[in-house]
């Protein structure tokens, strides 16, 4: 039932992007494509975060991972796209098992200096092994359009098409896992471990699944990423990348894959949104280019301020009933551990 | 609870959909003026037409990538507003061939992946008519290929990277300043002669514009002099441990393929280590009034600039400290349009690139089209402010072949004996090149 539901939503919503595709320009088509490689990125993060209640600064690094993946396999193997995006989805998975394992034993700010460690270090792998991943200028990605759709055929919508059918699978693959037992389980364990493993639930293997599921996420959305930008090099899988994942993961409502939409609109839009602005009122460019970083903490300040759960959060609040859980999660990046939970609720 | 779940999964739907509808509302209406077959050849009394895509009756819009912040921004930020303020006095002088020039350059904050998005907005939005100076190795590496399967002009790579002069794969990408291979050949004969025996240390980055280099110096400096190479990642600040390896393998000389960023980190690094070997720079990292400048603030001592003093470089443009008529001619434009920037080594190569663009651009005739820009670069161009030649031909994609071995002294280039040039071979000699350098001509703007 749900499943069916979720499918439909999906089609309609891949009708109205088959429109926008074709209507828009081929940069916006672009630019669509782009954001699905990061929506699928951060919704796998946000599931993470939200409905499980584990932390990760380092999602950036899982994205290295899935980009890699799919460049080596496109270079060497020449495999079809399809086979290409499974294999880096399970590239991440792998790597997210191994670092759940760790991180099912670590909490609050002990998981998160892990996962920052991580997004720091992957990248100069890739300097360590500059033979096979290219050092510092990467390895470059080139699809080409399928020979079906006429040599005239814009590559940039061939991309989105790609991207967002990639991105639509993933979200209607995380809605009906949100919404099984598994999803339920998460919750669970995210309002309160020790009342979970009561219930009979297994804590940790619990969290290592998120982890692999996320990352699996991750690893996709790189690989997306890897085909939208046709490189994939060290530069491009900065801490910063890690960090605004993370951004766009709470900006747009943690646990929410709407959110997950609203934050990586803002990740793709607000930056040449205001950079364009800046330039066409005549700034100098030393300042129009720092506008955009300015405008970034800006929506950030403006966000937390007036929507502390989120765009998807307060626009629930705007609009209809109250969702119980929308700020669940924010009570719980607030805790460190599951002991103080515990006293914060029995002296309330 | 049901109720719930439907309302989330309808936001889930109406988000995506509500999403995208902005995203197009956003989009620009510009129409873009499609490319006409039209006749190259053109009288020059014929009318100005929109010849190519970027190309209107009044005006020629091109594009950029720049790193205006971020860790290359240093320094090299100044490059493309001082392209632009050529481009500015070309105007207010008629423009070229009576149309100005639109210089749209955007921050790529030097992360391929941000280069690859802002190129496609020139390309596919802003619908320039060629991409010009885009700056760094890795992060034009990104685009290049996409740039040539739109068939787009990339004139002027800001790199010395080898890798432009492609023109088999890549017919649409020119480089412009010495490559790295010829300035690694320049730079290490001069020290093979000069350091006879001594122990030297290789400082680079770890990307095409390194290697490139170190393959030039590796024709001319033998191996078994060769103590230590160290390479350092662009993305980590830390460059104490590739120093401490300098220092304990004994070098006596080092020399950096580095951005100016990091020989400034490799000079207070070594003074923090005690370590005093002999500095040889490469081009791009040894700009002495942004390296001084780096090394002031870096170091938190106005006095560490200092330290530039001694550093064995090259050049290929005059010494800004010469009474060359380029110099004149680009301290004046300085003065003029940018009088803000201080007047170094990156602003009169802005100047310098900008100046071959509209060479470039009025060999290519009154109307136009992309082919016919590569048509003129491939048929050669007149030296202009650089110190020697360029390779530009129909097989060679290469811009400058030569430059002078210099010192920096108080903050100038002080040239060591004659120009020299050279080719990108492993035999290739190394010889001076005596043709005096044509002045710069009285008007400011190269002659159609």
């Amino acid at each position: 039932m749900t499943l069916a539901r979720h499918t439909g939503a999906a089609v309609l919503v891949a009708a109205v992007l088959l429109v926008l595709t074709v209507r828009l320009g081929p940069f916006r088509d672009y630019q669509i494509a782009e954001l699905a490689a990061y929506v699928t990125a951060v919704a796998g993060l946000t599931y993470l975060i939200g409905l499980s209640g584990q932390i990760s600064i380092g999602h950036g690094a899982f994205m290295a991972i899935g980009a890699y993946a799919a460049a080596l396999l496109l270079l060497h193997l020449h495999w079809p796209l399809e086979a290409v995006f499974a294999a880096s989805a399970l590239a991440g998975a792998a790597a997210g098992g191994i670092i759940g394992v760790a991180a099912a034993r670590l909490r609050g700010p002990y998981l998160a200096g892990a996962t920052l460690m991580l997004a720091v270090a992957l990248p100069s792998l890739a300097d360590k092994y500059a033979g096979v991943l290219g050092g510092d200028q990467g390895l470059s990605v080139s699809i080409s359009t399928p020979a079906f759709l006429g040599v005239s055929f814009p590559p940039t919508r061939w991309l989105a098409w790609i991207t967002c059918a990639a991105a639509l699978i993933t979200l209607v693959l995380l809605a009906n896992l949100g919404r099984s037992r598994i999803g339920r389980s998460w919750r669970a364990l995210r309002d309160n471990e020790i009342a979970a493993s009561l219930s009979g639930l297994n804590v940790a293997r619990m969290q290592i699944l998120a982890f692999v599921i996320s990352s699996a996420c991750a690893g996709l959305g790189g690989a997306l990423f890897a085909v939208v930008t046709d490189i994939v090099s060290p530069g491009a899988f900065t801490l910063a990348l890690s960090i605004s994942l993370l951004t766009a993961a709470i900006l747009g409502g943690l646990g929410s894959l709407a959110g997950a939409v609203w934050g990586s609109l803002v990740l793709v839009f607000v930056p040449t949104y205001v950079q364009d602005v800046a330039t066409s009122h005549g700034l100098s460019s030393a300042a129009s280019s720092n506008v955009p970083i300015a405008a970034y903490g800006v929506v950030l300040i403006l966000v937390m301020l007036a929507f502390p759960s989120g765009i998807q959060g307060g626009l629930r609040r705007l609009l209809g009933p109250v969702a119980p859980a929308a700020s669940a999660p924010f009570n719980l990046l607030r805790r460190h551990s599951p002991a103080s939970e515990h006293q914060e609720e029995g002296t309330q | 609870m049901k109720r719930t779940h439907r309302a989330n999964l309808a936001l889930v739907a109406g988000t995506a959909v509500v999403a995208m509808v902005v995203a197009a509302c956003g989009s620009s209406g510009t129409s873009t003026p499609s490319s006409s077959p039209s006749a190259a050849a053109s009288s020059s009394s014929a009318a100005l037409t929109a010849s190519a895509p970027g190309i209107t009756a009044t005006t020629i819009t091109i594009g950029s990538h720049q790193p205006l912040t971020g860790v290359a921004a240093p320094g090299y930020d100044e490059i493309a507003p001082s392209s632009n303020a050529y481009f500015q006095y070309v105007n207010a002088h008629g423009g070229i061939y009576g149309r100005k020039i639109v210089y749209k350059y955007l921050n790529d904050q030097y992360n391929p992946a941000i280069t690859s998005s802002v190129v496609h907005q020139l390309v596919l939005q802003d619908n320039v008519y060629a991409i010009f100076n885009g700056l760094g190795t890795p992060t034009h590496l990104a685009v290049a290929p996409f740039l040539n399967a739109q068939k787009v002009p990339d004139v002027f790579v800001a790199s010395g990277c080898e890798c432009w002069n492609s023109p088999a794969k890549w017919p649409y990408t020119y480089g412009w300043q010495l490559d790295y291979i010829r300035e690694g050949k320049i730079l290490g004969q001069y020290i093979e002669q000069h350091f006879k025996g001594k122990k030297i240390g290789y400082f680079y980055q770890d990307d095409e514009f390194g290697m490139d280099g170190i393959k030039g110096l590796g024709y001319e400096i033998p191996k078994s002099q060769v103590v230590a190479k160290e390479s350092y990642n662009p993305a980590n600040i830390n460059v104490g441990p590739q120093v401490a390896a300098l220092k304990a393998a004994g070098a006596q000389v080092v020399i950096s393929f580095s951005v100016p960023a990091f020989t400034a980190l490799l000079q207070l690094t070594s003074l923090k280590l005690k370590f005093a070997p002999q500095l040889a720079v490469s081009d791009v990292g040894s700009d002495p009034i942004t390296l001084g400048g780096l090394l002031a603030s870096f170091g938190k001592s106005k006095k560490l600039s200092a330290l530039t003093t001694g550093i064995i470089t090259d050049g290929y443009l005059p010494s800004l400290g010469s009474s060359n008529s380029w110099i004149t001619l680009f301290k004046k434009i300085h003065a003029q349009y940018i009088p803000k920037l201080p007047f170094d080594g990156n602003v009169a190569y802005g100047l310098a690139a900008g100046y071959t663009f509209v060479q470039a651009m009025f060999k290519a005739g009154r109307n136009p089209t992309r082919q016919d820009l590569l048509n003129a670069i491939n048929g050669g161009l007149p030296q202009g402010p650089s110190v020697a030649p360029y390779a530009y031909s129909a097989t060679d994609h290469n811009g400058i072949t030569g430059a002078y071995i210099a010192i920096i002294k108080n903050g100038v280039l002080v040239q060591k004996g004659p120009v020299l040039v050279t080719d990108t071979t492993a035999t290739g000699a190394i010889t001076p090149y005596t043709t005096p350098q044509p002045p710069a001509p009285a008007s400011g703007i190269p002659a159609p």
